[in-house]
């Protein structure tokens, strides 16, 4: 074909996208060599003194980054297990298939942080209705004010959202898969769970990979379920790395630090999602 | 065995079932609540436990002055951003993703699939990260709290979305498709306009709904890009949430946000039967 066509059709959204991030790129890389604070807003040049900073002197930091590990790769995997489950059982016969989809599929149709608003009343410690029914059993958990539990609430909220996008992804998946494998498992007579283990579940493994891959990859922004329902709190049990970045960046105003912040947690993100496609597609497409 | 999995099939689709549908209820019953009613305790049942009003229903369309919200300005804000962005979003990731799909690229160790990451990898970047250098590169341009800002910045958000379905879904249209067209004499566009685009339809519209969805969920960059002259549904809602907080008209305002994508989910569910969305969708 043409040689010159394909960059008449590449080009403009390429160029789109390039110019959009250029600046915020590069201004980031250059923020962070940078002291820009609230008391000291310019782009002076301190080297990497924030990097040291980060590296040496900044647990916070790297608690928030382990933290977000422990939230995404939790709720992902809750997601994974209960979106492919609820697929499989949507897939075929079942009564009411299409509004049980349907019903399946609105919570990743809703914005986060409005359900999550609402989410905030639900686990309200005296007046929400979680803690009403809890008090038939006579317990009254403090929901959102304290470490563990606010995890909890934000592992709830999280899964309430976001399965429903991977219950699409599987749904979508199992919808395309070819009839002939499991023709042959029927006429060999293969057992349901059996027919779970050797034919459906190895066909959705490139499927699997790449849902689990997209909602990690989603995951790791854990943002607006933070600050609404605990802002991070109580103490800083709950904060993200996104919300560092933001706390630092936008309401301390240590501008520059918290572009260093970011720039180090993009680096971290991007070798670590690298190393997780690797492992995850030699663990899945295992033969 | 079956029938222990039947069984078990349907007490898990009903236990996920209300869990999903358990905030609405929520919000409905709250939406109907007064003051008195809500810091009673938790209450569900109207004139049965609590004496519904309207009020938490009726503040959000009263402008600012007479104490109402008036969400209304939001909410066009809302659906001009999603839907500009959008379509922005499709009709450069729809080109690309054709040239990415169709054609070879090679410069240096750059290929075909690293391009298409570097478009996908886009949605690595926490919005965070990218909102203090946008907000002093929209300021430079004099875009801050504008609507033109919000959707330069939207289609960071949504170009990737756009790339990464039709790329898959051009991969599944046969190339046969565009070779005979060339041969009948179309030139490349000619082929592409007339003959791929009308055949790419449904991928499109797959990108699109995702488009609008992941649009109009988008918070953060409206919070930190906009104040007062342009406000978004979600940050307008959010803002409810600070103030000592009106539950009744905050379920409300929520649901009125919330109601226009539902129609999306049904969509969604009609392309999935249809078994249309799964050759869009891997």
């Amino acid at each position: 074909m043409n040689f010159k066509h394909k960059y008449v059709f590449l080009l403009p959204g390429l160029i789109v996208l390039i110019g959009i991030l250029i600046f915020p790129i590069i201004f980031t890389v250059r923020l962070s060599l940078s002291g820009w604070n609230s008391f000291n807003p310019g782009l002076d040049f301190i080297g990497l003194k924030n990097y040291i900073r980060l590296f040496t002197d900044d647990p916070r930091f790297w608690q928030s980054f382990f933290r977000l590990s422990f939230l995404a790769i939790t709720t992902v995997f809750l997601q994974y297990i209960i979106g492919f489950a609820l697929a499989h059982m949507v897939w075929k016969d079942i009564k009411f298939k299409r509004f049980f989809r349907v019903l399946f599929l609105i919570p990743m149709m809703t914005t986060p942080v409005i359900m999550t608003v609402i989410w905030r009343t639900f686990f309200h410690e005296s007046l929400g209705p979680l803690n009403d029914f809890l008090s038939i059993f006579g317990v009254q958990p403090p929901w959102l004010s304290s470490p563990g539990l606010a995890k909890v609430s934000i592992i709830v909220v999280e899964v309430w959202q976001w399965t429903s996008f991977m219950f699409l992804l599987m749904l979508a998946g199992l919808l395309s898969l070819p009839k002939e494998p499991f023709l042959a498992a029927a006429v060999d007579g293969a057992s349901p769970f059996k027919k779970f283990i050797y034919v459906t579940f190895p066909l959705m493994a490139p499927i699997s990979i790449g849902a689990i891959i997209i909602r990690l990859i989603e995951a790791s922004k854990i943002m607006d379920t933070v600050f609404v329902l605990t802002s991070g709190g109580p103490g800083t049990s709950t904060e993200t790395s996104s919300f560092f970045i933001f706390i630092k960046g936008l309401r301390e105003f240590q501008m520059g630090y918290a572009a260093t912040a970011s720039f180090t947690y993009l680096i971290i993100m991007i070798i670590s999602l690298t190393i997780i496609v690797k492992v995850l597609t030699k663990v899945l497409m295992r033969e | 065995m079956p029938k222990l999995y039947t069984f078990l099939k349907y007490f898990f689709v009903v236990i996920w079932a209300c869990f999903v549908i358990a905030p609405f209820l929520w919000a409905i019953s709250t939406s109907f609540k007064d003051f008195n009613s809500v810091t009673g305790g938790a209450t569900y049942i109207p004139w049965l436990q609590f004496e519904p009003t309207l009020d938490g229903w009726s503040v959000l369309f009263k402008p600012g002055s007479q104490g109402g919200i008036n969400i209304i300005g939001p909410y066009f804000n809302s659906i001009f951003v999603t839907l500009t962005a959008s379509l922005i979003s499709i009709v450069l990731g729809t080109l690309a993703a054709y040239a990415l799909s169709r054609y070879t690229f090679k410069a240096g160790i750059v290929k075909n699939n690293d391009i298409t990451f570097f478009f996908i990898s886009q949605r690595i970047m926490p919005p965070v990260v990218l909102s203090i250098p946008f907000f002093i590169f929209l300021s430079s341009l004099g875009l801050l709290d504008s609507l033109a800002g919000l959707i330069l910045v939207y289609i960071v958000l949504l170009m990737p979305i756009a790339v990464w379905i039709m790329v898959d879904f051009f991969n599944r249209v046969p190339r046969e498709i565009d070779e005979t067209a060339l041969i009948d004499g179309c030139n490349p566009f000619q082929a592409f306009f007339k003959v791929v685009l009308p055949n790419s339809v449904p991928g499109m519209l797959v990108a699109g709904l995702f488009c609008i969805i992941f649009g109009w969920i988008d918070f953060f960059f409206a919070f930190i890009l906009t104040f007062t002259k342009v406000q978004l549904l979600p940050v307008k809602i959010v803002a409810l949430n600070s103030s000592i907080t009106p539950w009744w008209s905050l379920s409300a305002a929520a649901l009125v946000s919330v109601a226009p994508l539902i129609i999306v989910a049904f969509i969604v569910e009609r392309y999935l039967s249809k078994g249309n969305l799964s050759g869009a969708l891997k």
